[in-house]
Parts: C-alpha cells; sequence; structure tokens
C-alpha cells in the first residue's frame, strides 16, 4: 500500500514520506527475498566455506572430526605439486584451443554461412547445433566415445575402413586432446553462434547493398564490414566463454576422467573436483581439493569484476523503468 | 545479407550452382558429427549390435533388428530413476519460475539498496558457473539433513529435494536476467492504475503483469525443464545409490569406462533419456533459439 501511497504523493507532486519510502523498500525485499535466501545459502556461505576448508586438512580418514586449521599449507602443497605445470599447461590449452577454434572461431563461420543462405534453411542449420547442448551430457559423451571406439564397432574406424586404413586404435587413446576440444567446442559454438547471427542480421542491409554495387567480393565485405561491426559481440563471447571454459569440466570428466593415463587432459577444475569429491587414490582430500577450486573461484571473481567494468556495467544498468521512490 | 544478390555475381552455369551451394555444403559438413551420433543411438536402440553405422546380429551379418534393448522398462526401478527426474525437472520449473519472476519484478520495477549489487552478482554468475562451489554446497547440504528439523529430511543431502534445490539456485542467476528484461518490455500504465487503485504490489504482480510475460515464462519453464531433466553433475555429486538417481546417474552407472558395457542397451535407456527433449525440440525451435541465446539483448 506504500507504494500506492507514493504515487498518490507523486501525482499531488510532493515528495514521498521517508516511511513510505522504507515501506517500498521492504515491499521489493519481500520480491527479493526468495532469490536473497537461496543466492545467500548457496553461493554466499558456500563461498566462505569453500575459503575456510581449503584452509584445513580435512581429508576420508578425519571426515568425522572437528576441523582443524593448517592455514596456507594446502596452497603450498598445490603449488609444488609435482603435476601442477602439467596442470595448469593442460587448463590454459584447453580454453585456448576450444575457444578459438569452436566456441568463437566456428561460431563466427557459422553466423557467417547461416547469414547468407536460404532464412528457412538457416534456421534449420542453427537449431541443428542446438543438439549438443540439450542433449544429456551422458548420451552426447556416449555418441562421441562410440565414434572413437576400436573395430569392428567404432564409426571412425568403419569410415576409414571403407577407405581401406590399416590403422584404427581407440581414439580416445591415440587423440585425447582432439575429443576433448570437439566434444566441448560443438556445445560451445551454438552460443556465440545464436549471438553472432543476431548482431549480423542487424547490420543495416543498405551497407552491404552499396559495397556490392562498388564491386566488393564476399571475403571483402565480410573483412571489411561485417567484422568490425562485430567487434563488441565478439569480445562479449570471448570473454564469457572464457570464464564458462575455465570452470566446465563435466564433459572432460565423463570423457576421459583427465587421462589417459595420468593426468594427459587433467585440467584444474577437474582436479579441484576429483581431489574433494572423487575417491582418488581411495580417498577424498577435501582441504586440499578445496584449495584448488578456491584458487579457481577467486580469478572467477577478479575476472568478473574486471568484465563488468570493462562492459561499462554501470551505465547499462538502466534505472528502473518506473521509479516510483 | 542473402537478400540482395546481383545478377553478375552469380556467375553463370556451373559455376552459380556452385558458388550457392558451397555454404550449404560447408554447413553440412560441420553438422555431421552430430546428425552420426543421433542415427547410431537411433539404429543401435533397435538392433543386437552394431558395427560403425550398420545394425549387425550375433554373427555379424547385417539385419538383427530386435527389441530386446527394451527390456529394461520391466524394471521398476527404471520408473523411479523417471519419476526422481521428472521430479528435479518439475521442481526446476516451479522453483526457477517463481522465485524469477518474483526477483525478476523487483529488479525491474522498485528501486532498493543493493538493486546494482544484484544486477552484477546475476550477470556474473551467468557467465562463471560456481561449479566449484559444490565442494562446499557437499557440507551445506550436510547440514540441512543433520541439523534442520523438518526440511532436513526432504532437502539434505542424498535427496531428490536436495539436488533440486542446488540446482534452481545455480539457475537463479540467468532467470532473474530473463525475467527482468521480459518485465523491463511490458508497460507500465495497466500497473499505474491498478496502484492507484490501491492494489498492493503483489497482487498487481501476480494478477495483472504476469499473465502478460507468459511467452517469458514459457520460455524460461523449457529451459528449466530441459536442464533438470537432463542434470548430471550435482545429482552425481549428491545422491548415493540408485534410490534417488535420475536417469543421466543411473545411465552413467551402465557405461562407465571400468566395465564391459552393453552399448545397444546403453543406446536404449539414452533414447528413453532423449524423449522429452526430442519433443521439445519439434515443438519449440523458436523459443529455444531465443532461450540458449540468454537473452543478451543489449541493455541490462
Amino acid at each position: 500500500m506504500a507504494q500506492a501511497v507514493m504515487v498518490r504523493e507523486e501525482l499531488r507532486g510532493q515528495e514521498p514520506s521517508r516511511w513510505a519510502r522504507f515501506r517500498a523498500t521492504l515491499g521489493a525485499w519481500g520480491f527479493m527475498s526468495p532469490a536473497a535466501v537461496l543466492v545467500l545459502v548457496f553461493f554466499f556461505i558456500p563461498a566462505i566455506l569453500l575459503l575456510l576448508l581449503s584452509m584445513t586438512d580435512l581429508a576420508s580418514h578425519n571426515f568425522s572430526d572437528p576441523w582443524t586449521f593448517i592455514g596456507l599449507e594446502n596452497y603450498r602443497r598445490l603449488f609444488s605439486d609435482k603435476f601442477f605445470p602439467k596442470i595448469l599447461a593442460n587448463t590454459f590449452r584447453y580454453v585456448v584451443l576450444t575457444l578459438g577454434f569452436f566456441n568463437v572461431g566456428l561460431a563466427l563461420v557459422l553466423a557467417l554461412l547461416t547469414t547468407n543462405i536460404n532464412r528457412r534453411a538457416s534456421f534449420f542449420f542453427r537449431v541443428l547445433w542446438l543438439l549438443p547442448r540439450i542433449t544429456p551430457s551422458v548420451v552426447y559423451i556416449v555418441m562421441w566415445r562410440r565414434f572413437a571406439q576400436t573395430p569392428p564397432h567404432g564409426i571412425i574406424n568403419w569410415f576409414l575402413g571403407m577407405f581401406g586404413a590399416e590403422h584404427q586404435p581407440y581414439w580416445l587413446n591415440e587423440t585425447p586432446w582432439l575429443f576433448v576440444v570437439l566434444v566441448n567446442g560443438f556445445v560451445g559454438a551454438s552460443f556465440g553462434m545464436i549471438i553472432f547471427t543476431s548482431a549480423i542480421e542487424a547490420i543495416p542491409k543498405d551497407l552491404f547493398t552499396a559495397a556490392k554495387v562498388d564491386g566488393a567480393s564476399t571475403w571483402q565485405i565480410v573483412r571489411d564490414i561485417t567484422l568490425p561491426l562485430l567487434r563488441w559481440p565478439l569480445l562479449f563471447v570471448t570473454t564469457y566463454q572464457t570464464l564458462s571454459l575455465l570452470v566446465s569440466f563435466e564433459y572432460i570428466f565423463l570423457l576421459t576422467q583427465g587421462g589417459p593415463g595420468l593426468f594427459t587432459t587433467e585440467v584444474w577444475s577437474l582436479t579441484a573436483y576429483k581431489r574433494a569429491l572423487y575417491t582418488y587414490f581411495g580417498s577424498h582430500a577435501w582441504g586440499y581439493g578445496a584449495a584448488w577450486g578456491f584458487i579457481l573461484v577467486a580469478i572467477g571473481i577478479v575476472a568478473s569484476y574486471i568484465y563488468l567494468r570493462v562492459f561499462r556495467f554501470d551505465e547499462l544498468v538502466q534505472e528502473p523503468k518506473i521509479d516510483v521512490l | 545479407m542473402a537478400t540482395t544478390t546481383f545478377e553478375t555475381e552469380r556467375g553463370y552455369g556451373v559455376r552459380r550452382v556452385l558458388r550457392q551451394a558451397i555454404p550449404y555444403v560447408l554447413l553440412i559438413i560441420s553438422i555431421l558429427p552430430i546428425v552420426v551420433g543421433y542415427a547410431w543411438v537411433i539404429i543401435a536402440t533397435f538392433s543386437h549390435r552394431t558395427q560403425g553405422l550398420l545394425p549387425v546380429d550375433g554373427e555379424g551379418n547385417f539385419g538383427g533388428f530386435t527389441l530386446q534393448n527394451w527390456t529394461f522398462l520391466r524394471d521398476p526401478e527404471i520408473w523411479r530413476v523417471t519419476l526422481n527426474t521428472f521430479g528435479i525437472a518439475a521442481g526446476m520449473v516451479v522453483g526457477v519460475g517463481f522465485v524469477s519472476t518474483l526477483a525478476g519484478y523487483a529488479l525491474s520495477r522498485m528501486n532498493f539498496a543493493g538493486r546494482k549489487g544484484f544486477l552484477g552478482l546475476t550477470l556474473a554468475l551467468h557467465a562463471f558457473r560456481p561449479e566449484m562451489l559444490l565442494i562446499a554446497i557437499f557440507f551445506v547440504l550436510l547440514f540441512i539433513k543433520n541439523n534442520i528439523p523438518l526440511i532436513g529430511k526432504w532437502f539434505g543431502f542424498n535427496t531428490v529435494g536436495g539436488v533440486a534445490l542446488v540446482m534452481i539456485s545455480l539457475d537463479l542467476p540467468l532467470g532473474m536476467w530473463l525475467m527482468k528484461g521480459f518485465f523491463d518490455n511490458v508497460t507500465w500504465d495497466m500497473e499505474r492504475s491498478a496502484l492507484i487503485d490501491g492494489a498492493s504490489r503483489f497482487r498487481v504482480w501476480w494478477e495483472i503483469i504476469l499473465p502478460q510475460i507468459k511467452p517469458g515464462i514459457a520460455a524460461l519453464a523449457i529451459f528449466n525443464f530441459i536442464s533438470g531433466w537432463n542434470a548430471f553433475l550435482i545429482p552425481y555429486t549428491f545422491t548415493i545409490g540408485a534410490k534417488v538417481s535420475n536417469l543421466p546417474v543411473y545411465l552413467n552407472r551402465f557405461s562407465e569406462d571400468t566395465s564391459m558395457v552393453a552399448w545397444n542397451q546403453v543406446a536404449a535407456v539414452g533414447l528413453f533419456s532423449l524423449i522429452p527433449v526430442m519433443i521439445f525440440f519439434v515443438f519449440t525451435q523458436e523459443a529455444l533459439l531465443n532461450i540458449y541465446g540468454g537473452g543478451a539483448k543489449g541493455g541490462v
């Protein structure tokens, strides 16, 4: 009712009273409360818990004992871990390759291709490209494993056999990185594709017509008109997908579990998850895994802050449409 | 770009056909793995074994069509698992829908302390899905199970409710962002007259505004149902045992690398899990495209 009161006061040209404003804020928080509670319980509290956990030596063997704090010991152990350089390199490799070739690269190519053909066909292709995203991850990985299987079952080897190829190994052991990038890339490309397509379709057609009248080739049009106008969407998708890839590990977990062998395809987020929540050589190392995980969360917080600044979030946030206060 | 092509640039004869065909060829090639993958699942479901894409029987001859792989439907366990999966999906639709339309309305219409911070949080969490927090959420759920009397039994660790709660929270940022966007596009007039007439904000929200953004709510519901139905990592992390599994976790048990995998049966269960996805895919394509673009449309 306070809102109605304030509307009336405003209509009369008066400033809403402090009491009315207070009641309005209460009202707003009434609307926000379920979301606020859930965000508190499942985002803020776990973030703090994670920091605390990373400073304990909690593991399977002392799980029911009260937590013993060991300061930054876990972090020291992390940075001197034998496989730390390899995991760091793997993470870097994973993000750069998937981002460059698929999440941004292929997405851009697909957007350019689909805006050049018949509208209905383009819609059909784009919807088909959504399939990897909406397939359950387990089923999706089963498909890909079947691709990589040894003869006589594997699909890739079946095709190769038709052309008489001799070497038909289990491709996941042979070229695990290729598959890691492919699997994640096919899912990731659809996001960029959708955004780039809307951006390209928003370019005024006159620019293209004028260029063609002047005799520009398709490549010249792409290079000199389309790409420069896509600068902001490109930056948005690149930063967004970099953050996304940094934390995603579900598909790698299902596909190779970080193998084959020791840490061949292990990325940072996967290590954190496995050490804390997956039986790792027989026990869960909660504290140690939390240390790996917290570093990633900290990077995410810093990156998000920079991200919001770069996109001039302050300017983008519009005043609420109906500002009754 | 496709609308204006001039006569001369299309070339003549064979060159013309080739030039127009190239984008289609490239697109078809790019989609090939997806199409072949799905083709395999469908073929494998109905055959004894497969060699590559060919259905074969026990001796390796072509043929071997069978419905044998579908016998898993007789096992009551699969139906319990399906019920769990449906529960998570429905919980997500209701949970995220309700909470994010409430919050989206406040974010769109009201000015309150912390609004900007909340909006920034939504955007950041949208990009940086905090799956690392799962390690700590484990303890939160354990706490709920052991310490909170009534709710703990249904929403604690190792329950379908707990899984649903975590999933709802992790998908809230996207939901709030989308709902705010939809509310921003609704005009003020009806609300204003209702407020002047003395209706409370909540009543205005429920009776007037909500019906106006039905397409938005529908799109969000579809997205959440699919997310909930397909969920793997969170149910896998927070449940133990088949009684509280959902379909992907159940399927994973049969397709893990360590054992001999009965591929064709896995394909059958997989196709079973794909049914709602396929239904939505056929009937709601445009909504799907809009939703998965994250609703990114300029101003927040």
